[in-house]
């Protein structure tokens, strides 16, 4: 297990070998398998993967909120220095929506649909901290305007299904930054929705977190997004990291097949009616991983010493690459 | 409005359709004079109480009588007890309806728990044992779980009365049971009977809600936002799975007060069951019919009660009627 390079600041949050295992009656399913990165304030990373490859899971393992048959059997969550996996659920409690908050994938499915737009953001607001109910609409119609929705003091008392998509995002965004949170967790919020829109929330989002020095662990498959939002990206395969570094370097000179792999799958302008290029295969079986290297059933420059269990390593500085071969791949 | 008045008129159909049958159903069963004139009458007397019940007339005619009489408001008077029938049932209604909802209440107010908890901790020891216990519930006959509670609590134990209604007190003019002590005692084991067919079925919904709303992203997005256990699923979960707890509450209300027929016979309730039953056994057409017609009115108002309901629970179903 190696460390990123530190930051510029200390890391609010610190995930060192993370280990989230869900214990089905068919085996142990490795979702998050020796996970490790850091955020810093103010920081947006993108942890980009397929879907299968543990993105998600270590977003919840963060929040502590795995359901079982899952659960987080190794490492350390350092937020602030704390570590979330010790935490008792007491303790957790006042953390989430406080100084760490999620924002989902779908929004039609986040809000309760049988409970007031009001009711939900007040009981938020009230989660933590005793205010009176006045002053907790106050707060209610304040976040509803910041997010960018007309006429919150009426939309306040509507129903989820009175809302767009679009709109049921930006709610869920009002009731993530409700408390001003250190740590934003973000499970593609925006893949559910229109490009437009999806702008929209990401600009908004990206204005709201440096505004406030919040930290973004933005989870996405989408490299596009990745590109135009986060500082740093993390790549995710089969539950492990295999390529971390700044955007730049990473998404202009991959180092890992897997990285290389997607990022050319992206469609492009230049290479108008050329045919896409795809990463030959399927996500793999967590229950029956390759030995060794998981990519290496799909990889163009697999060779036999990729039975073997290939570690991060640095090949550029603040680059880190799990492969034997890395200067085998090429930019696209 | 306009439902509302259709739904008037659909109840006004059920209940000609259902005193056609009455009607027909009596008329083939039995004469009601073989039964209610005394075998020892000469003929005159025979003839002259036939004429008074207006049982020579054609069958048809009965009925037209009956529909131009009900449409006054009355319903015809007991062959037996010589009174209008309406008021017959009315007089016994109360305590049916006391040990109805009673009944409803207790199916709610252990049902809910109990599912909850079977739906939380859906492995623990307890849930199962819940579980298998509504299997019970479901299926054992009322009557007999009703004497076996009659057995173990009043013959048994001694704990609690078995029959009758106990010191009564009134209120609004009726005798209630439930406002004294000793009223309530003899409540409870009837209610309970009546009951736990329907604790079963509520608790069992309530779980299978609980197991199917658990799992939801707006429980984990709820859980996201710090918010205790206890309003999770207080509010969270319990709101989005009243809506057919609800429905089912609400339509066996309907069927609680009938099956109160056989309750109310073991524990001598003296409610319109109990009526019901010895109205039958002597052909008392009036009775019969005056107590189907309530029922029916009942059903009509309870499905209606529900209705309004569901509007007030669910936000989508009231765009749904909008749009």
């Amino acid at each position: 297990m190696q460390a990123l390079p530190a930051a510029a600041t200390a890391p609010i949050l610190e995930v060192r070998d993370l280990r989230t295992h869900f214990f089905m009656r068919a085996g142990v399913v490795p979702a998050v398998d020796g996970v490790s990165f850091g955020v810093a304030p103010g920081e947006v990373l993108g942890l980009v993967g397929e879907s299968g490859s543990g993105k998600t899971v270590t977003g919840f393992s963060v929040m502590r909120l795995v359901e079982p048959p899952g659960r987080i059997v190794g490492g350390k969550i350092l937020f602030r220095g704390r570590d979330l996996a010790q935490l008792s659920e007491r303790a957790m409690r006042d953390l989430r929506g406080n100084r760490i908050a999620m924002v989902f994938q779908d929004p039609m499915t986040t809000l309760n649909p049988v409970l007031r737009i009001d009711t939900q953001l007040i009981e938020a607001v009230r989660a933590h901290g005793r205010t009176s109910r006045r002053a907790a609409r106050a707060r209610a119609v304040e976040a509803m305007a910041m997010v960018g929705i007309p006429q919150p003091e009426e939309r306040l008392s509507a129903y989820p299904h009175q809302f767009s998509g679009g709109m049921r995002q930006r709610i869920a965004i009002a009731i993530a930054l409700l408390h001003r949170p250190e740590l934003i967790i973000a499970d593609e919020p925006t893949t559910a929705l229109d490009v437009t829109i999806q702008a929209q929330i990401l600009a908004e989002v990206q204005r709201l977190a440096r505004e406030h020095g919040t930290a973004l662990l933005w989870i996405t498959h989408d490299l596009s997004v990745v590109a135009g939002l986060a500082d740093r990206v993390a790549v995710m395969y089969a539950g492990r990291i295999v390529e971390s570094g700044a955007v730049d370097r990473v998404l202009d000179h991959p180092r890992h097949p897997y990285t290389s792999g997607l990022i050319e799958s992206v469609p492009s302008r230049n290479r108008r009616g050329a045919r896409l290029r795809q990463i030959p295969g399927m996500t793999p079986n967590l229950l029956a991983l390759p030995r060794g290297c998981a990519f290496r059933t799909r990889c163009p420059h697999a060779a036999d010493a990729c039975a073997a269990e290939p570690r991060l390593t640095e090949t550029a500085p603040g680059q880190m690459v799990r492969c034997f071969y890395p200067e085998r791949v090429t930019a696209a | 409005m306009l439902w509302l008045l259709h739904r008037v008129i659909q109840a006004g159909f059920v209940v000609l359709a259902m005193t056609v049958l009455v009607f027909v159903a009596v008329n083939v069963v039995g004469n009601p004079a073989d039964i209610l004139i005394s075998p020892q009458a000469d003929q005159a007397e025979r003839a002259r109480v036939i004429a008074a019940f207006g049982l020579d007339q054609p069958l048809w005619r009965q009925y037209l009588h009956f529909l131009v009489q009900a449409a006054h408001g009355n319903l015809g008077r007991s062959f037996v007890f010589n009174q209008p029938a309406l008021q017959l049932i009315l007089q016994r209604m109360p305590a049916t309806m006391e040990l109805a909802v009673s009944a409803v209440l207790l199916s709610v107010l252990i049902g809910i728990p109990l599912g909850l908890l079977a739906g939380l901790w859906p492995d623990a020891l307890l849930s199962r044992a819940v579980m298998a216990g509504s299997i019970l519930g479901f299926s054992l006959p009322t009557f007999w779980v009703g004497l076996m509670l009659i057995m173990v609590f009043a013959v048994q134990l001694g704990w609690l009365p078995s029959t009758g209604r106990g010191r009564t007190a009134l209120l609004f003019g009726v005798p209630w049971s439930f406002l004294t002590l000793d009223g309530l005692r003899h409540l409870l084991l009837p209610a309970l009977n009546l009951a736990l067919f329907n604790i079963s079925l509520v608790l069992r919904l309530t779980r299978a809600g609980v197991r199917e709303v658990l799992p939801m992203d707006y429980i984990r997005f709820a859980r996201a936002k710090g918010l205790s256990p206890a309003r999770i699923v207080g509010v969270h979960v319990l709101k989005a799975i009243l809506m057919p707890i609800v429905t089912v509450v609400g339509l066996e209300f309907g069927s609680t007060v009938a099956f109160a027929v056989v309750t109310e016979s073991v524990f001598a309730w003296p409610g319109m069951g109990k009526l019901i039953i010895d109205s039958i056994g002597v052909l008392d057409r009036p009775v019969i019919a005056a107590y189907l017609v309530i029922i029916v009115l009942l059903f009509v108002t309870i499905n209606l009660v529900v209705d309004l309901l569901y509007t007030a629970l669910d936000p989508r179903v009231r765009s749904d009627e909008a749009g």
